[in-house]
C-alpha cells in the first residue's frame, strides 16, 4: 500500500515589484495575497525536509503566462528530485506540452475541465491518466451548499463537488485535488465531509487541501477525510512549522506516512 | 557518456537533471545513430505503452536499441514505461508487442483489496534482492516513488530483483545481463533514488 502523502502547495503570482518575476505567495480564502519569497529556494528547503511531492499553482488572475511559469518549473526541476504537479491557467494541449517538457510530472487543470470536460479525456489519453490532476475548488454558496467555483474561486459553476469529482474520474482523470476556499489559509482544519465523500466515491487518489494549521489537521484529512494526500500552503510557508516534527506527529496519530531517513 | 533516449515522450528533463546533478556526462539521444556515441543507455518514459512502442518503431529506435543493448551489451536502464516496453507484450488498451528483452507481459494492477486506488501514485516500501550492485547502499524497505496502473509480470522469477506490496506482489525492478529496469522513478525518489542512479553510473555488468 502506498504511504499517505504530505505535499507543500506553492502558490505563485507575478511580483508586484517586478512584472517579469513570479514569487511565492500565501492567500486567505483565495484572497488577501501576501508575498513571502522565492519558489526555487523554498522548494529546496522542502526537499531537504523530505516532502513527498510539490504542487505549484499560478494564481495570477489575469495575463496568466505559461512561459513565465514554465521558467520557474524548469529551474526547480534541475535541483528537485521528487514529483512535481503544475497548474493555474492551463487551457490547451500546448500548455501541457510546455510544462511537461520543462520538468512537470503532472498537470493540474481546473476552469478548462469544467468548461470542456472532454479536455480531461483528451489529455489523459495522450499523456496518461497519471498526468492529469483535476483540481476542484469549492465553497459554500448563499444556500449553504458546497459548490464548485472556477476562475480562481470567483465563478459559481453550480456543480456539486462530489458529483463533479466522480465525473472527472470517469472521464479519465488520474488524481483529484480538492481545495476548500472557505478554509484556505484559515488554519482551522480541513473541510472533511466533501473530502470523505469524494474519497469514498472515486477510484483514483484524492489530495485535499485548505485550512491546515496543526499536525492534527493533516491526520484528520487522512483518517476522517480518507484522503490519500494532504496539501498545504500557509502551514509550510511559515517557517515556525517544522516539517519533520509535523511528520512524526502525523505518524504517531496512526497514519502510514513516510518518515524521512 | 550516458545517453537518454528521446523518442518524444515523457519527462526527460528530470532524468537528465538527476544525472547532471550527480556529475555524470549525459546527453539526449534524439536519433538512433546518436546511440553510437554513448556507452550507457537510459530509456525513460511516461504515458501509454502503445504510443511508446509506436514511437520507438517509427523513429527507428527499435533496431538501434537491439544493436546497442543486446549485441553491444551497453549497460542500460529502463524507467517506468521504459521498463515495461522491454517486455514481450502489453495488454494496456489492447494487445501490443514490446521490445521482447524480458519474458514478461505488462498487465493491469489487480490488488486483492478493491479499495486500493489505480493508478497507484506514491511512495512504497521496496523489497530488494540481495547483492544487486545497482541497489548497493540503498536500505531494504526504502521508500521509492511509483506512479503506474500497469506492471511487468515476469514469467521467469530470476529476472525479478525488486518487488513491493500493493494488495499483490508487484514487480518493482528487473535485471538481466547488462539491463536493469525499474518501475519506480529513481529520478523522483530523492536520496535513495539518486543513489541508484549513481550506482548505475558506476555499473560494470
Amino acid at each position: 500500500m502506498s504511504k499517505k502523502r504530505l505535499i507543500p502547495k506553492l502558490q505563485l503570482k507575478t511580483s508586484s515589484y517586478d512584472p517579469n518575476r513570479m514569487v511565492l505567495v500565501v492567500t486567505k480564502k483565495f484572497d488577501q495575497v501576501t508575498e513571502i519569497g522565492d519558489a526555487v529556494s523554498q522548494s529546496k528547503i522542502f526537499q531537504d525536509q523530505g516532502a513527498d511531492e510539490l504542487i505549484f499553482i499560478n494564481i495570477d488572475r489575469e495575463n496568466k503566462d505559461i512561459h513565465k511559469l514554465s521558467k520557474i518549473i524548469h529551474k526547480v526541476s534541475e535541483e528537485i528530485f521528487m514529483p512535481i504537479t503544475v497548474g493555474g491557467g492551463v487551457t490547451s494541449e500546448d500548455h501541457f506540452r510546455i510544462l511537461l517538457s520543462n520538468g512537470a510530472d503532472k498537470i493540474s487543470i481546473n476552469t478548462i475541465a469544467v468548461k470542456d470536460p472532454s479536455f480531461i479525456t483528451l489529455t489523459s489519453q495522450k499523456y496518461g491518466a497519471q498526468c492529469v490532476v483535476v483540481s476542484i475548488d469549492y465553497k459554500l454558496d448563499e444556500y449553504n451548499k458546497f459548490k464548485v467555483f472556477t476562475k480562481n474561486g470567483s465563478y459559481n459553476t453550480g456543480l456539486n463537488p462530489i458529483e463533479w469529482a466522480m465525473q472527472a474520474d470517469k472521464l479519465g482523470a488520474g488524481e483529484i485535488l480538492l481545495s476548500c476556499i472557505d478554509h484556505d489559509g484559515m488554519k482551522i482544519g480541513l473541510e472533511l465531509e466533501v473530502t470523505r465523500q469524494v474519497s469514498e466515491n472515486v477510484s483514483i487518489p484524492v489530495i485535499t487541501s485548505g485550512g491546515c494549521g496543526l499536525a492534527q489537521h493533516f491526520a484528520d484529512g487522512y483518517l476522517i477525510g480518507k484522503a490519500d494526500a494532504v496539501a498545504a500552503g500557509t502551514f509550510f510557508a511559515q517557517r515556525d512549522q517544522n516539517f519533520m516534527q509535523t511528520r512524526s506527529q502525523i505518524k504517531n496519530a496512526g497514519v502510514n506516512i513516510r518518515v524521512h531517513s | 557518456m550516458i545517453g537518454i533516449v528521446d523518442y518524444g515522450m515523457g519527462n526527460l528533463l528530470s532524468v537528465y537533471s538527476a544525472f547532471d546533478y550527480l556529475g555524470a556526462d549525459v546527453t539526449i539521444c534524439k536519433h538512433p545513430e546518436d546511440l553510437k556515441d554513448v556507452d550507457k543507455i537510459v530509456i525513460p518514459g511516461v504515458g501509454a505503452f502503445k504510443d511508446c512502442i509506436g514511437k520507438l518503431k517509427s523513429e527507428n529506435f527499435q533496431e538501434a536499441l537491439n544493436e546497442h543493448v543486446l549485441n553491444k551489451a551497453k549497460p542500460t536502464l529502463g524507467i517506468c514505461l521504459g521498463m515495461q516496453v522491454m517486455a514481450k507484450k502489453s495488454y494496456e488498451g489492447g494487445e501490443y508487442e514490446g521490445l521482447g528483452w524480458f519474458d514478461a507481459d505488462v498487465v493491469r494492477l489487480h490488488p486483492s483489496d478493491p479499495s486500493l486506488r489505480i493508478p497507484n501514485i506514491g511512495w512504497n516500501e521496496i523489497d530488494f534482492k540481495n547483492d544487486v550492485v545497482v541497489f548497493k547502499g540503498v536500505p531494504q524497505k526504502s521508500d521509492l516513488y511509483l506512479v503506474h496502473s500497469y506492471y511487468m509480470k515476469c514469467n521467469s522469477q530470476l529476472d525479478v530483483v525488486a518487488t513491493y506490496q500493493y494488495g499483490q506482489t508487484v514487480t518493482a525492478a528487473v535485471m538481466k545481463n547488462n539491463i536493469i529496469a525499474t518501475q519506480f522513478h529513481p529520478e523522483k525518489s530523492q536520496d535513495h533514488g539518486l543513489k541508484i542512479l549513481e550506482n548505475f553510473i558506476n555499473w560494470k555488468p
